[in-house]
């Protein structure tokens, strides 16, 4: 049976390059990168290189860059240590209804601990509006988190804009880039972010690696506590073959984006259009031009996620739904929710994630099988 | 995840549709999850001589629904309302721990029909 995977948002497979690379480190550099012998200085000689290269793929200092576990990582130090680092001069924290839940549960933590938190809302394509940030800074504004481009359905956000609004209040700002790193340009300088967040493996990177960017002169504070690696800014012996995979994997995908961001628009268009030729009573969620190249998210009436997620894997088809059912969730997708899609069309949601190894014969595999499974499902369900 | 038996319900639902001129109806929906199944059921003599479903929702869902009526097609109603949502879960090997609640509401579906047809049977 034909194998197709359409779930990159989700992980995605490691990239042969980049695999090379780390397998190099595993067998052939094993040393601590703390240790002052040749051993110790091969290994650091690798974390230093990794290091450049993720600075140049993100237009970032090398000295601005600290290794992390990976995404949630970088998100939850990034606004726990600025939090923390202002709290004299502030406790207010701005973020959005549809940010990934490794900055809203950082949030609902702070909270807590005496910051308040401002959930904005987002409207109907799932858009943060200036208007609405500069509508809630205060004077005790310390901090603003808006991720790049959402995880679920791919609405990009304003991330410019709202940059230029922080730097004019003078308000430490975080972008969460992990969904949109390698699928459209990621400059610091250009989205004007003081933290930015990375992950290895949405990047055709391994998983347990991730980075996060800390503008020269942030005030910022180290949340672990140890050995005094990365700088004193997170404290743990180096991931070293992680850090070595995740410099290829920022490499390839600043080399490639150009490229790979036409390919996968290319793609995605086609599939949309054809979804919605083809199938009756299917909603397109998300912004219909402002999303990244390879997220697709579609509700079909009266088809519940989960079932639809298992009738495509039995065609060997792998993508992802909103469904509470789908995600073991109490509630459907918060995201949805937040952009105000019903309930019942937020259980019938598909997330197809195109990726790199990914053609049209794919495409076109998923658009002979998906009418039919959408039939039949359909035809299961009680007249509403 | 979900046992063999789960997904073959699934993929080969037994039983899905509608009866017309059913003798008793029952429906029941998960108000968090949106999940609604509405069994159908013809009796003749005191036996359940046909049993149809429709479902929406999850795998689990779909499958006990199939199951069910697996379960009492061709028993006597008093059969019929021994079967509860543990039988039917048991039946199909096991379920999810997180679905045993939302999605396991077959049973109850059932007893709604069969109290729908006794109440159209006293008229």
């Amino acid at each position: 049976m034909r194998s197709v995977y359409f779930d990159h948002s989700a992980t995605t497979p490691v990239d042969k390059r980049v695999a090379a690379e780390m397998i190099n480190c595993i067998t052939g550099n094993f040393g601590n990168p703390s240790s002052i012998h040749a051993f110790g200085r091969r290994a650091r000689m690798a974390v230093e290189e990794a290091r450049e290269r993720v600075a140049k793929g993100i237009g970032a200092n090398p000295d601005e860059i600290v290794f992390t576990s990976g995404g949630t990582e970088a998100d939850n130090i990034a606004l726990e240590g600025a939090a923390r680092a202002n709290r004299e001069r502030g406790n207010h924290i701005i973020t959005c209804a549809v940010e990934h839940h490794a900055v809203l549960d950082i949030c609902k933590t702070l909270e807590k601990d005496g910051f308040k938190i401002t959930v904005l809302p987002v409207d109907a394509c799932g858009m943060v509006h200036v208007e609405d940030v500069a509508g809630a800074v205060s004077e005790k504004t310390i901090l603003i988190t808006i991720m790049h481009a959402n995880n679920e359905v791919g609405t990009i956000q304003p991330i410019p804009e709202i940059g230029r609004l922080a730097r004019e209040r003078g308000i430490i700002f975080h972008t969460d880039a992990v969904q949109s790193a390698g699928k459209i340009p990621v400059r610091v300088d250009e989205l004007g972010v003081d933290l930015l967040s990375l992950s290895g493996h949405k990047i055709y990177g391994p998983k347990g690696i991730g980075a996060l960017y800390i503008r020269s002169g942030t005030r910022w504070q180290p949340v672990s506590h140890g050995g005094g690696q990365e700088r004193g800014q997170r404290a743990g012996t180096e991931n070293v073959p992680g850090i070595v995979a995740l410099g290829k994997a920022v490499e390839l995908a600043a080399a490639e984006l150009d490229e790979e961001a036409a390919r996968l628009t290319r793609l995605r268009d086609k599939l949309i259009q054809q979804v919605t030729e083809r199938i009756s009573h299917v909603y397109l969620n998300g912004h219909p031009v402002n999303r990244v190249p390879n997220n697709i998210n579609f509700s079909f009436q009266d088809v519940e996620g989960e079932s639809l997620l298992l009738s495509l894997d039995r065609e060997g088809i792998a993508a992802s739904s909103g469904s509470a059912c789908a995600a073991g969730a109490v509630e459907p997708s918060h995201v949805l929710t937040a952009m105000g899609v019903p309930p019942a069309l937020a259980q019938s949601s598909l997330r197809i994630t195109l990726g790199r190894e990914n053609t049209e014969d794919d495409v076109d595999y998923l658009l002979a099988v998906l009418p039919p499974v959408i039939e039949r499902l359909r035809s299961m369900a009680p007249k509403s | 995840m979900y046992s063999e038996k789960v997904m073959d319900h699934f993929s080969n639902p037994r039983n899905v549709g509608e009866i017309p001129d059913a003798d008793g109806i029952g429906e029941v929906g998960n108000p968090t999850c949106g999940d609604i199944m509405k069994i159908f059921i013809k009796v003749k003599d005191g036996v359940i001589d046909d049993i149809k479903f429709k479902t929406f929702g999850c795998g689990a869902a779909i499958a006990t629904s199939s199951m069910v009526t697996e379960l009492v097609k061709g028993k006597t109603i008093d059969e019929a309302l021994k079967i509860s949502n543990k039988t039917v879960a048991e039946a199909l090997d096991g379920l999810p721990s997180k679905k045993m609640h939302c999605s396991n509401l077959a049973a109850d579906a059932l007893h709604k029909a069969i109290e729908d047809y006794r109440n159209r049977s006293k008229k």
